[in-house]
């Protein structure tokens, strides 16, 4: 298949583990990262959350180079491509490979006050810290950098997709990740949308968001003689869309993600709607959020596919949120099976969607993945097995 | 093509190439962003909400859209956003942290706070505008208009959009610089004008 997009590599480090086997196993078994986190640093209050293990990044890193040089942010993402690269055959000083990074916040925890490292406060911007990246894996391309709210991790592959059809590099190694710092957990209280326990997904008692922190990697190629077989996984379209109607709460009626969803599947030509098997959801768990996935899934004739939301897992996790959880749907195209929306009890969304209330093995050709964000962004991505395009 | 654009850099604001308003040598951000607003008659209360990055975004986008009908050539979804800067919402991250310097001074704001992403003036321009199609925001060191314009018009010959507006919105502190064009497919009337990046940038740079 030519002009087509592989999935070639990937890499997960969150609260589940360094590695996307790790965090799939426990996917497969419920078992959650979200738990109660009582650190003075973060937060005057305990609060529910999903951190990665310090002393775990800091003990793989120094394989690599000194921990002390390097921020978690940026030690998220090296550690995370230096997996994903160990499993593939892809050159990262090559001029045709190129990285692109997505997040939110980055290091932003340089500019607090009461930052005491000695890492130098310029890599708070973003493409300083890509810069970083970029010179300690001697990749000769500037590093693409996306920073649009909770999208950014799918807009991230939607833009290494355009990369590899338009011909202008032959790899594309994806990375995002966020951390947990006094910003964000202070910003997400002040808007009263975390939660009060693990968060709960479309479930009826859902009351908010739980934050999550990690990284992921998600390598892509243009190589058809290295990657094709049947249970390759494709990249079949992509698209994003804006609600235009509120800077920080989605539309009743969904439109942006609705655009997004529709203009995703016309791209995605030889699937169409009636042959999506599978949707990994955004799935946040605040009543709105959640509601409207259900307005937007429904309206596209959607309700009866099987949805799963992993934020009962990871939490979410910002910038790395649809990185990570485009991962898990990749693996769950290649072994054939739909993980869990741990967390929901009892459906609570004014539409009869079809959630996956356990872990269950069925074989699957296509799955979509949405995720929705702060600024009425929304985005759509369609991942398909080789061997359903035919 | 570039049909349209508008520039707002050192007290200066620019359309398609014309001085629209010069302010002071002196004069503050602040006060030559509100004299933009008033001149161009805009009565959007939501203005004085947003943070400093986002007026800049907003009013660049009002006037490069100050001769144009969107709505008679577009359909909501087919309008599209793709814009980059340096700083991304630093300005505004630093006004966040300010409310939560201290345990004794605690009081985040979400209004401050919802302004910490770079991507929520393509939000504001979305409500204002009604539009509904692709956005996308990159961070970079310098404004890559190539990069941008390729970006922007791949989505448009994909069919995914219609026509884009596009460019560079900067804000640290005092240092500001914006600038955005209109791409389209064609001129819709005989009398649209169609712009050169080179002669756009150049006139950037104030070269």
């Amino acid at each position: 298949m030519k002009d087509s997009v592989y999935f070639v590599s990937d890499n997960i480090i969150s609260s589940l583990g360094f590695t996307s086997e790790e965090n799939i196993k426990c996917l497969k078994s419920d078992s959650t990262g979200i738990k109660l986190i009582d650190n003075q640093e973060l937060y005057n209050q305990p609060f529910y959350g999903s951190l990665v293990d310090t002393y775990g990044i800091d003990s793989r890193f120094s394989q690599f180079s000194n921990p002390s040089n390097y921020t978690r942010f940026e030690k998220l993402i090296i550690l995370s491509i230096c997996d994903a690269l160990k499993n593939s055959d892809i050159d990262v000083r090559s001029d045709k490979t190129i990285v692109i990074l997505s997040t939110t916040k980055g290091n932003i925890e340089l500019l607090n006050t009461r930052y005491s490292g000695k890492i130098e406060k310029k890599r708070a911007h973003l493409w300083k810290a890509a810069e970083v990246i970029q010179r300690f894996f001697n990749n000769p391309n500037t590093p693409i950098v996306i920073s649009n709210a909770c999208i950014s991790g799918v807009l991230a592959i939607i833009v290494g997709a355009h990369f590899v059809k338009s011909k202008q590099y032959d790899n594309i190694i994806i990375s995002g990740a966020d951390v947990i710092t006094e910003f964000i957990v202070a910003g997400f209280q002040s808007f009263q949308s975390l939660c009060d326990g693990p968060c709960k997904p479309f479930d009826i008692n859902r009351n908010g968001l739980s934050l999550g922190e990690g990284s992921g990697t998600i390598i892509l190629s243009n190589n058809q003689n290295n990657y094709f077989n049947n249970d390759a996984v494709l990249f079949a379209g992509g698209s994003t869309g804006n609600d235009a109607n509120h800077i920080s709460g989605p539309s009743r009626t969904g439109e942006g993600l609705f655009t997004a969803v529709k203009k995703t599947i016309e791209e995605a030509k030889n699937i169409g709607i009636s042959k999506v098997d599978h949707i990994s959801a955004h799935g946040t768990a605040t009543p709105y959020n959640d509601e409207m996935e259900a307005i937007v899934f429904d309206r596209a004739n959607l309700s009866d596919v099987p949805i799963s939301s992993l934020k009962g897992f990871w939490g979410h996790t910002l910038g790395a949120a649809g990185i990570i959880e485009s991962v898990a749907a990749v693996h769950s195209l290649k072994g054939g099976f739909m993980i869990k929306t741990l967390g929901m009890d009892k459906l609570g969304v004014s539409k009869n969607i079809t959630v996956v209330d356990k872990y269950t093995e069925q074989s699957l050709n296509s799955c979509l993945k949405t995720s929705s964000g702060f600024g009425g962004c929304n985005a759509a991505v369609l991942f398909s097995k080789a061997q359903g395009l035919k | 093509m570039i049909t349209s654009y508008g520039i707002i850099k050192k007290n200066s604001a620019i359309v398609n190439g014309k001085v629209y308003l010069k302010g002071n040598q002196t004069e503050s951000f602040t006060s030559f962003i509100k004299k933009i607003y008033n001149k161009l008659e805009t009565d959007y209360p939501k203005f004085y909400k947003m943070d400093n990055l986002s007026k800049l975004g907003f009013l660049t986008s009002e006037l490069l859209l100050s001769n144009k009908n969107m709505s008679k050539n577009y359909l909501e979804v087919e309008i599209g956003l793709v814009f980059s800067n340096h700083s991304s919402s630093l300005d505004t991250d630093k006004k966040f942290y300010s409310t939560i310097k201290s345990y004794e001074q605690y009081f985040p704001s979400p209004a401050v706070f919802v302004y910490t992403l770079p991507n929520i003036m393509m939000g504001e321009i979305c409500i204002r505008n009604k539009f509904r199609g692709e956005n996308a925001f990159f961070i970079m060191e310098k404004f890559d208009p190539k990069f941008i314009i390729q970006y922007s018009q791949n989505l448009i010959n994909t069919g995914k959009i219609k026509c884009c507006i596009s460019g560079w919105v900067e804000l640290f502190s005092d240092n500001y610089e914006s600038v955005l064009f209109l791409l389209e497919k064609k001129a819709y009337t005989e009398y649209t004008k169609i712009f050169k990046l080179e002669n756009i940038i150049r006139q950037y740079k104030g070269e």
